[in-house]
């Protein structure tokens, strides 16, 4: 019982390559907003085609483009436990867990509707419409209908994101279950750090469309690289001259960059580090601000947080920038994939100790 | 009461609103299954020519009914170019209450698709998607996700292109003429009292009965799309 996986996909200025192995339990792609985790779940449910993919589950190929077989999702066998849950609004609770029932193989070994109600305590349920359900009911139910189709691997992406902390706290104990009771692989994505610490048997760190690490939980957790605290942006620069009122002027893919003088000799590689809610973005080019790094870029990706925030993320030239700005701002500057956008870095921001010797050879 | 409204309306008046009734309901059960398909593909499908489908579909909305009717009668007319053909297999349309039905349709049509294209629009892809990892084929996606869910667009659609199916006027009457029991529908037969002296109290008769089936189709409209919605909804 495993899945293997392997993927390279490119959109909107976004690199995806990653190949892993999905072992028995529960698997948590690992990873912060804009990383490819959902890009990878919903290549291995066939949603989405990836420009070249190898996915199979217990030695079954789903995806093989090296032979040109891509199986459509109805056919793959997979259960998804969406984020918002996804359930049918116009169906009972009970004809939405039994929808994928009807599909499946007749004589497909899967749990059966009472035992799959007892464990996700959904019996006084059954009658009601989704509509009528809160926000944990939901997930619960979503869980359900997916086991009930019978599936030989199940995906769940983010199922407790839309949650508050206490309903993710009831949710969670339902996923520990499964773990250790469905004879199925799981692949289970999140970005957060408990949810990883708890559920998983197997971690898959992904970063930037790469695997980082790849281990049981302990081990890769430990790695603050790959856990580390807040969402950042790693970006390549070279430091280009040594100003007169003693700042430095560094050179990135995406524009200059003023921090204080840096006993660093130009040309020598360095890596700056900003914080994602040290960026404030700006369609039109700014003018009159106090800020002097400006940066340019095309929005690459744009992911939403928990709360009401969401991480805008800049590709410029090979460097991703990433904004952690609030949905409102997001809604007020209408910004979407693929439009140019300025990265106002607040110049306190890249501060020395953010700097870093990079080891990139030089262009 | 039908009875009732018979014998108040008088023989004549009351074969053109059957007959009005029954081309509307033909017009519009006809046109159904295109309607959807139209609204599907203008809604979902990329295609070359779509913008060109959705200004032919919406041309009779515009157009001048003369217009749309004298155009039926150049294709469909005995000496058109698709008459002879029609008529070869047995299908007259031109001066018979089909060719009203089929005038009607065309005057509908716009109405119908957009009301149901309104509805394909609002339905969550995601949803699909959902139902598609859950063992269901593209067909089995429209008929227990897609379809359920814009029901109340299909419903809404249908009413409102009924309502304007009988009361279809200019481009019944010049593609299938004014014939009493055959062509003459309601809105005709109003315009027809009109012509005569003395004919207002008949025409008047037909104007209430217009009125009460126009503002029932839209009640009804909203009564069950509201109903649907909120099954949908799941409240």
């Amino acid at each position: 019982m495993s899945l293997q996986v392997g993927l390279s996909h490119r959109f909107g200025g976004f690199a995806l390559d990653v190949a892993f192995d999905a072992p028995a339990g529960l698997t948590v792609l690992f990873g912060p907003s804009g990383s490819g985790k959902t890009t990878v779940v919903n290549a291995v449910a066939g949603l989405l085609r990836a420009d070249r993919a190898r996915i199979a589950v217990d030695g079954r190929l789903l995806d093989d483009s090296a032979s040109g077989l891509h199986l459509p999702p109805h056919r793959r066998r997979v259960g998804y436990v969406f984020q918002e849950g996804r359930l049918f609004p116009h169906l009972s609770v009970r004809r939405n867990l039994l929808f994928g029932r009807w599909f499946a193989p007749r004589g497909a070994a899967g749990p059966d509707l009472d035992r799959v109600v007892e464990m996700l305590d959904i019996g006084p349920l059954l009658a009601r419409r989704p509509g009528a359900l809160s926000g944990g009911e939901r997930s619960r139910v979503a869980i359900g209908r997916a086991l009930l189709a019978a599936p030989r691997l199940i995906l769940a992406d983010e199922p407790l994101a839309a949650l508050d902390a206490a309903r993710k706290a009831e949710i969670l104990p339902y996923f520990e279950r499964l773990r250790d009771h469905a004879a199925v692989p799981i692949l289970y994505v999140s970005h957060a750090v408990p949810e990883v610490a708890r559920l998983a048997t197997t971690v898959v760190a992904l970063r930037a469309g790469r695997v980082a690490a790849v281990g049981p939980p302990a081990a890769v957790l430990g790695d603050a690289a790959v856990a580390g605290g807040d969402t950042a942006s790693v970006l390549a620069a070279r430091v280009e001259a040594h100003e007169g009122d003693g700042l430095t002027r560094l050179r990135t893919a995406g524009g200059a960059v003023l921090v204080a003088g840096i006993d660093a000799p130009p040309g020598a590689a360095l890596r700056l580090r900003v914080a994602a809610r040290d960026v404030i973005l700006s369609r039109a080019r700014p003018e009159g601000l106090s800020a002097l790094t400006i940066l340019s870029g095309s929005i690459a990706a744009i992911t939403p947080d928990d709360g009401p925030t969401v991480q805008v993320v800049l590709a410029m030239g090979d460097d991703r920038l990433t904004a952690r700005i609030t949905r409102r701002s997001l809604a007020q500057l209408d910004l979407a994939p693929g439009q140019p956008c300025h990265a106002i870095v607040k110049s306190v921001a890249v501060a020395p100790g953010d700097l870093g010797r990079g080891a990139q050879p030089g262009p | 009461m039908i009875d009732a409204v018979a014998g108040w309306l008088g023989p004549a008046e009351w074969q053109a609103v059957r007959l009005s009734l029954r081309v509307g309901l033909v017009a519009t059960l006809a046109s159904l299954p295109l309607g959807i398909l139209t609204a599907y593909a203008l809604a979902r499908w990329r295609f070359p020519g779509r913008q060109l489908l959705n200004g032919i579909v919406h041309l009779p909305l515009i157009l001048p009914p003369v217009v749309t009717g004298y155009l039926l009668l150049i294709a469909f007319g005995r000496r058109g170019s698709l008459g002879p053909l029609l008529e070869s297999l047995g299908i007259v349309l031109s001066f018979r209450w089909t060719g009203a039905a089929l005038a009607a349709a065309v005057m509908a049509f716009p109405l119908m698709v957009r009301a149901i294209r309104l509805s394909i629009e609002a339905v969550d892809p995601r949803l699909e998607a959902a139902a598609a990892t859950l063992g269901a084929s593209p067909p089995w996606v429209f008929l227990t996700v897609t379809l359920p869910l814009m029901l109340p667009g299909i419903i809404a659609g249908t009413i409102l292109a009924f309502a304007k199916a009988i009361g279809e006027f200019g481009a019944t009457i010049t593609f299938v003429s004014n014939i009493p029991g055959e062509t003459q529908t309601m809105p005709s037969a109003i315009y027809a009292a009109l012509q005569v002296p003395g004919g207002e109290v008949a025409a008047g008769r037909l104007v209430v009965v217009a009125v009460v089936l126009a503002m029932a189709a839209l009640l009804l409209s909203e009564l069950i799309a509201r109903r649907a919605a909120r099954r949908v909804g799941g409240a």
